[in-house]
C-alpha cells in the first residue's frame, strides 16, 4: 500500500499543453499535486523564485509546514509577487497553503493575506488525531455533474477555517458544521489534502477557476 | 460519515508533508524555538545529541517525557522523539504523551537484538533507519511509515549517509530492470517481503518518504543528499554543535529547497561560522559505530 501519489512526477508522461499551472515547491507535498495535474493533462512548473511565476495560469500552494513555507517565501522575495499573482490568477492552498492564503492565522507568521478567512492551526490536535472522512462538497458538481460521491478528505495536523468573511464563502464543512473549505472568487482554500487521494474533482475544480477548458 | 484515525494514509501523509524540509535535533525548548524560527519542518526532542551520546557513553534511553512535553509546548511544528530499537514500552509512553512521530533509533542503545517494534500496533507513525533496500523494506513491513538513512550519527561526516543513500537508491535502480521472475530470489537475497519488492519495482522508489540522516553538517551536505534523491534531511548534532546555530539552521533549510541551484547554494553557504568539528567515520572502531545496530 504505497503512499498516495508519492512517485517522481516525471513518471507521469508530460502533457502537450500550453496551459501551465505552477506548484509552489518551497517545501511539502508539491510532487503529489504535480502528479495529479499531470494525470489531468496539464503542464506543471515548480515555483521557487519570483521569476518562476511568469506565464502561469494558476498556482497551487501545497501542504507542508506553514511556518517553513512562509519563512522561505519571505527570504526569497516571493511574498509580494505571490500577492500580485493572486489578485489576477487562481491560487489554491491545501492545509499549510490554506493557512498561507489567509488574512489571519492568530499567530505571528508570514501570510499572503489574500483571503478573508481566519484559520486556527493544528485545530484538531496532534498527529494521533489526524483522520480521514467523507464530506459532501456540492460545488464539485460544476466539474462532475453526474458524480454524487462524497469527497474523501484527509486531515493531517489540519487547520480549521474558523471564520469566513464576505466576499469569501464556505465551500465545505464537517458534519458538525466546522468549516474546512472556502472560496473567494478565484482563490480556494482547503484544510485537507485532495493531493493524497485519487479523486481528481478538486483539482479539476481549481483548474476550472484558473480558466482551463479541457 | 465515520472519521478514521491512524490510517496508513495519515501516517505516511504526515511524512509526505515534511518532504523538502529539515528536521532538527533539539535538547531544550529554547533550541526548539530556534529551529522553528529557522524554518525546520519538525524537531527531534532528546536529552543529548548523538555527538554527546558518543562522547559520554553509557546506556542511551528514551528522553524524559517532561522534557519532550516542554518542547511540544514551545513550538507549533511536529515533535518527534526516539525510542530504543525493540523497546515497545518506550513507544507506548511516547504515544501516550502525544508525540507526532517516533524514531526507533540505532542512536540509542538497542533493547532487543533480534526484533524491532511491531509498529502496526501504534496510532503514532514511526520512522526507522536503514543502510540498504532490504533493511528499509523490513522496517516498512513492520509498519514504519517513513525511512531515513542511518549514516553515522554524531560524527558530522556525511560519508556513511552517502553510502546508505547510494545503496538504497542504487538497489532500486537495479530492481527496476529485473525481470518479474527474478524477484523471488532477489527478495530472498535481500531479506525483504516479496510484495514490497514488487511494489518498489512498480513505483521506482520506496513506497514511503525517505530522508537522509547521520552526519549532515553543512548546506552543501544537505543539497548533496537531496541531489542524490532523498526526500528531506535530518540534522542531528550538526546545528547546535556549530558556532552559529540559528544561521546554520536557516542556511540548511534554504539549501534543501534550492538544492539544485548552485548559485543560491553559494550565497547561503557564506559566512556561517565554524561547522561542528566532527569525527571521521572511517576512524571509528567497530564497536563505536551506531549504524550496525538494527537487524
Amino acid at each position: 500500500m504505497p503512499a498516495p501519489n508519492l512517485i517522481p512526477p516525471e513518471k507521469v508522461p508530460a502533457p502537450h499543453s500550453d496551459f501551465t499551472v505552477g506548484v509552489l515547491a518551497l517545501q511539502g507535498s508539491f510532487w503529489e499535486h504535480e502528479v495529479m495535474l499531470r494525470r489531468l493533462g496539464v503542464a506543471v512548473r515548480e515555483v521557487r523564485l519570483p521569476s518562476d511565476l511568469d506565464g502561469l495560469a494558476g498556482l497551487i500552494i501545497p501542504g507542508g509546514e506553514s511556518t517553513t513555507i512562509g519563512k522561505l517565501a519571505v527570504e526569497f522575495g516571493l511574498l509580494e509577487p505571490l500577492r500580485a499573482f493572486g489578485r489576477e490568477h487562481a491560487i489554491w492552498g491545501t492545509c499549510a497553503g490554506a493557512i498561507f492564503l489567509s488574512k489571519d492565522a492568530r499567530r505571528n507568521q508570514p501570510l499572503l493575506e489574500l483571503m478573508d478567512i481566519t484559520v486556527e492551526r493544528n485545530a484538531f490536535g496532534r498527529q494521533v488525531a489526524s483522520f480521514e472522512v467523507d464530506i459532501p462538497v456540492p460545488a464539485l458538481k460544476v466539474v462532475a455533474p453526474d458524480d454524487d460521491r462524497p469527497f474523501r478528505a484527509v486531515f493531517i495536523r489540519a487547520p480549521l477555517i474558523e471564520r469566513v468573511t464576505p466576499p469569501a464563502e464556505v465551500l465545505a464543512t464537517l458534519e458538525d458544521g466546522r468549516i474546512v473549505a472556502a472560496q473567494q472568487g478565484h482563490l480556494l482554500a482547503t484544510a485537507f489534502h485532495p493531493e493524497l487521494t485519487d479523486d481528481t474533482r478538486f483539482h479539476r475544480y481549481f483548474l476550472h477557476l484558473a480558466g482551463w477548458a479541457p | 460519515m465515520e472519521a478514521q484515525t491512524a490510517s496508513y494514509k495519515v501516517k505516511v501523509g504526515l511524512a509526505q508533508m515534511l518532504k523538502g524540509g529539515v528536521i532538527m535535533d533539539v535538547v531544550t525548548p529554547e533550541q526548539a524555538k530556534i529551529a522553528e524560527d529557522a524554518g525546520a519542518v519538525a524537531v527531534m526532542a532528546l536529552e543529548r545529541v548523538p555527538a554527546d551520546i558518543r562522547k559520554q557513553g553509557g546506556v542511551a534511553r528514551m528522553s524524559d517525557p517532561e522534557l519532550i512535553l516542554k518542547i511540544m509546548d514551545a513550538v507549533s511544528i511536529p515533535v518527534m522523539a526516539k525510542v530504543r530499537i525493540g523497546h515497545f514500552v518506550e513507544a507506548q509512553i511516547l504515544e501516550a504523551i502525544g508525540v507526532d512521530y517516533i524514531d526507533e533509533s540505532e542512536v540509542l542503545t538497542p533493547a532487543d537484538e533480534e526484533h524491532h517494534i511491531d509498529k502496526h500496533q501504534f496510532k503514532v507513525p514511526f520512522v526507522c533507519g536503514a543502510r540498504n533496500l532490504g533493511e528499509a523494506l523490513r522496517r516498512i513491513a513492520e509498519g514504519a511509515a517513513m525511512i531515513r538513512t542511518k549514516g553515522e550519527a554524531g560524527t558530522g561526516d556525511v560519508v556513511e549517509a552517502v553510502r546508505h543513500a547510494r545503496a538504497v537508491l542504487g538497489e532500486i535502480r537495479r530492481l527496476k530492470t529485473m525481470a518479474d521472475e527474478e524477484l523471488y530470489t532477489y527478495a530472498k537475497e535481500i531479506g525483504a517481503p516479496l510484495d514490497l519488492v514488487r511494489e518498489v519495482k512498480e513505483l521506482g522508489r520506496l513506497p514511503v518518504v525517505n530522508f537522509a540522516a547521520g552526519g549532515i553538517a553543512t548546506p552543501a551536505d544537505a543539497a548533496l543528499m537531496m541531489q542524490l534523491g532523498m526526500d528531506g534531511i535530518f540534522v542531528g548534532s550538526g546545528i547546535f554543535k556549530s558556532e552559529d546555530p540559528p544561521k546554520r539552521a536557516a542556511a540548511i533549510v534554504k539549501a534543501v529547497t534550492h538544492y539544485n541551484d548552485p548559485a543560491v547554494l553559494a550565497e547561503i553557504s557564506k559566512g556561517l561560522g565554524e561547522p561542528m568539528r566532527g569525527l571521521q567515520a572511517a576512524d571509528l572502531p567497530e564497536d563505536a559505530r551506531l549504524a550496525g545496530r538494527g537487524w
